[in-house]
């Protein structure tokens, strides 16, 4: 079991910009979490310093009890393991198996356990069929799953997903959305990046707001989504669903979800929807 | 305006064709989206509308790319540089590499088109408005988050002043405030007289700027229609494309079965909710 905490840190560029400000955050093993926040707001700086691509500036960030300056970004491979946004930074073997089977390789995985830790990965994603294919005769939304295969073959006890679903169609946000399932259920912390409101509502447990390099609202879909929190999320550029936008406006509470506003409009009936007056302010222009 | 005739499209290589006897006209000043689940042909489709395919891109087309009547196959591709724009899904394919900071990346384009230096400047400036990105100016493109980086991409390509454009998933790495300034760059781009094709997952997008949109499925064309309609028909659930927001919602309050009263209700709210939208994109931007 790996816990992960984020004790005051800052990271800064070169160039001076600072992407993070004192971040401090703690996240339990098999925790569910989600990031969002603006374009820039630090979210990927964030989750980089999780395997050792990128390292505090000041403050500390600790993975499983230990301080992670002092782990080899090896050492770190084994406890996390990061899918980056753009799949083709990420790729580079000639058949979907070598790339599946790279990473536990290196991880001293050979012959019939290396093989079943890719297979089932493969599966996993859809792509069981497609093993001897080269990664780029595959569109880009299977490219990415493939991406998201190979470090799920990692087993690593934390997996980081940065917008897993953007460029999925339906079928492919099922998959992303039951690969989350699955590893939450075997009892792993997965941590996700996304823009996509909808699925965050939905698939995740804990979402973390992020601005400027600092968090600034922590907490579960119905309390980050409901309307209390929509100044902080304005002030990010982040906007709640649909659901949630309606609930607040038909007056039902926070209903982050479209099962959580249907079951509310269910239970109130018809006479109990009036419009709340005066109507809540909207997050959608940001000032 | 941009037709393309009976194309009929094979990658070098590919065993059968991406694109099907596909046949598409894109007026002056308007916005048509491009849906379909994944590797249904939208990329192929975009590449095949820009001229770079079969220009650079290889492989073999039977029917006719025509612009203004004109069929361009002929021409060379920096001919037509000031007549179709292109916005690949990941702006790292996009940027130039070249440029140390934005405002030179976003200047390159009108820079090598051989503009008097001061059009150039009005054109930078004018397009880093248009995202709201002036602030970014002098940063390293390198050193801006994916997202950042799109915005980036897309000013380049609108310092070009295309005729017609062609984006390819525009707003995939784009917090929500985000796509929203790119959909009301486009609205104003489109209300000058180009006329643009976008193709993208996120169907809320598509409905808040398109006019019309197709939506192709295994190379062909399949559906050609007003946005409203075609966003809300049953058959996209089927073709594995997520429909807007606001239709999954409605579909699911029937599905349901809540009671009339309650679904009108709900309708009424969504409608309130998109004018409140409307309203936000006309004024709404960041800082």
């Amino acid at each position: 079991m790996t816990s992960l905490a984020f004790e005051a840190v800052t990271f800064e560029y070169p160039s001076g910009i600072r992407a993070l400000d004192g971040v401090d955050l703690a996240i339990e093993p098999g925790e569910r979490v989600a990031i969002i926040g603006q374009n820039g707001s630090g979210k990927t700086t964030l989750v980089r310093h999780l395997n050792g691509l990128l390292r505090p500036s000041a403050g500390r960030v600790d993975i499983g009890g230990e301080d992670a300056a002092g782990l080899t970004v090896a050492a770190l491979s084994r406890r996390v393991g990061l899918v980056f946004q753009d799949p083709d930074r990420q790729i580079f073997a000639g058949s979907v198996r070598s790339e599946v089977e790279f990473g536990p390789r290196n991880l001293g995985l050979r012959g019939s356990h290396l093989r079943a830790v890719a297979d089932r990965a493969l599966d996993v994603v859809g792509l069981a069929a497609e093993r001897g294919t080269n990664p780029y005769d595959l569109g880009a939304s299977r490219r990415k799953l493939l991406a998201l295969a190979s470090v799920l073959a990692m087993e690593t006890p934390v997996l980081v997903l940065d917008e897993p679903t953007t460029g999925q169609d339906l079928r492919g946000v099922a998959i992303v959305r039951h690969v989350i399932e699955q590893a939450s259920a075997n009892g792993r912390t997965v941590i996700a990046i996304s823009h996509d409101m909808d699925f965050v509502a939905s698939a995740f447990a804990r979402i973390v707001v992020m601005r400027q390099g600092q968090v600034v609202l922590d907490g579960a879909p119905a309390s980050v989504f409901g309307s209390a929190s929509w100044d902080a999320l304005r002030s990010t550029y982040v906007e709640p669903p649909l659901a949630a936008r309606i609930g607040a406006h038909l007056d039902l509470g926070s209903t982050p979800t479209d099962d959580a506003l249907l079951s509310a409009l269910a239970s109130a009936g018809a006479e109990g929807l009036e419009p709340r007056t005066p109507e809540p302010r909207t997050p959608q222009t940001p000032q | 305006m941009l037709t393309l005739e009976t194309v009929t499209y094979r990658y070098a290589g590919a065993p059968r064709p991406s694109l099907f006897d596909v046949s598409v006209a894109l007026r002056d000043g308007e916005v048509v989206g491009l849906a379909g689940p994944s590797e249904a042909g939208k990329t192929t489709l975009c590449l095949v509308a820009s001229g770079l395919a079969p220009r650079t891109v290889g492989g073999t087309m039977s029917g006719r790319l025509l612009l203004d009547g004109e069929d361009v196959s002929a021409r060379p591709m920096h001919e037509l540089v000031g007549r179709i724009g292109i916005a690949f899904a990941s702006p790292a394919t996009q940027l130039t590499g070249v440029a140390g900071t934005v405002y030179e990346e976003v200047a390159f384009g009108p820079m090598n088109l051989g503009l008097p230096r001061s059009e150039v400047l009005e054109r930078t400036g004018e397009a880093l408005a248009a995202l709201r990105i002036g602030h970014l100016a002098a940063r390293d493109p390198v050193r801006l988050s994916g997202g950042q980086q799109q915005l980036v991409a897309i000013a380049g390509l609108l310092a070009l002043r295309p005729a017609h454009l062609v984006l390819d998933e525009p707003t995939a790495q784009l917090d929500p405030a985000g796509s929203r300034m790119v959909a009301g760059a486009l609205t104003d781009l489109a209300a000058s007289g180009a006329g643009i094709l976008v193709a993208e997952q996120k169907t809320d997008l598509l409905a808040a700027v398109c006019h019309r949109v197709l939506v192709v499925h295994e190379g062909r064309l399949v559906i050609d229609g007003p946005a409203v309609e075609v966003l809300h028909d049953p058959r996209m659930h089927e073709l594995g494309v997520a429909p807007p927001s606001a239709a999954r919602l409605a579909r699911a309050a029937a599905d349901r079965r809540l009671p009339r009263a309650v679904r009108e209700r709900l309708a009424a709210a969504i409608a309130a909710d998109a004018g409140r939208a409307g309203e936000a994109a006309g004024t709404g931007g960041r800082a």
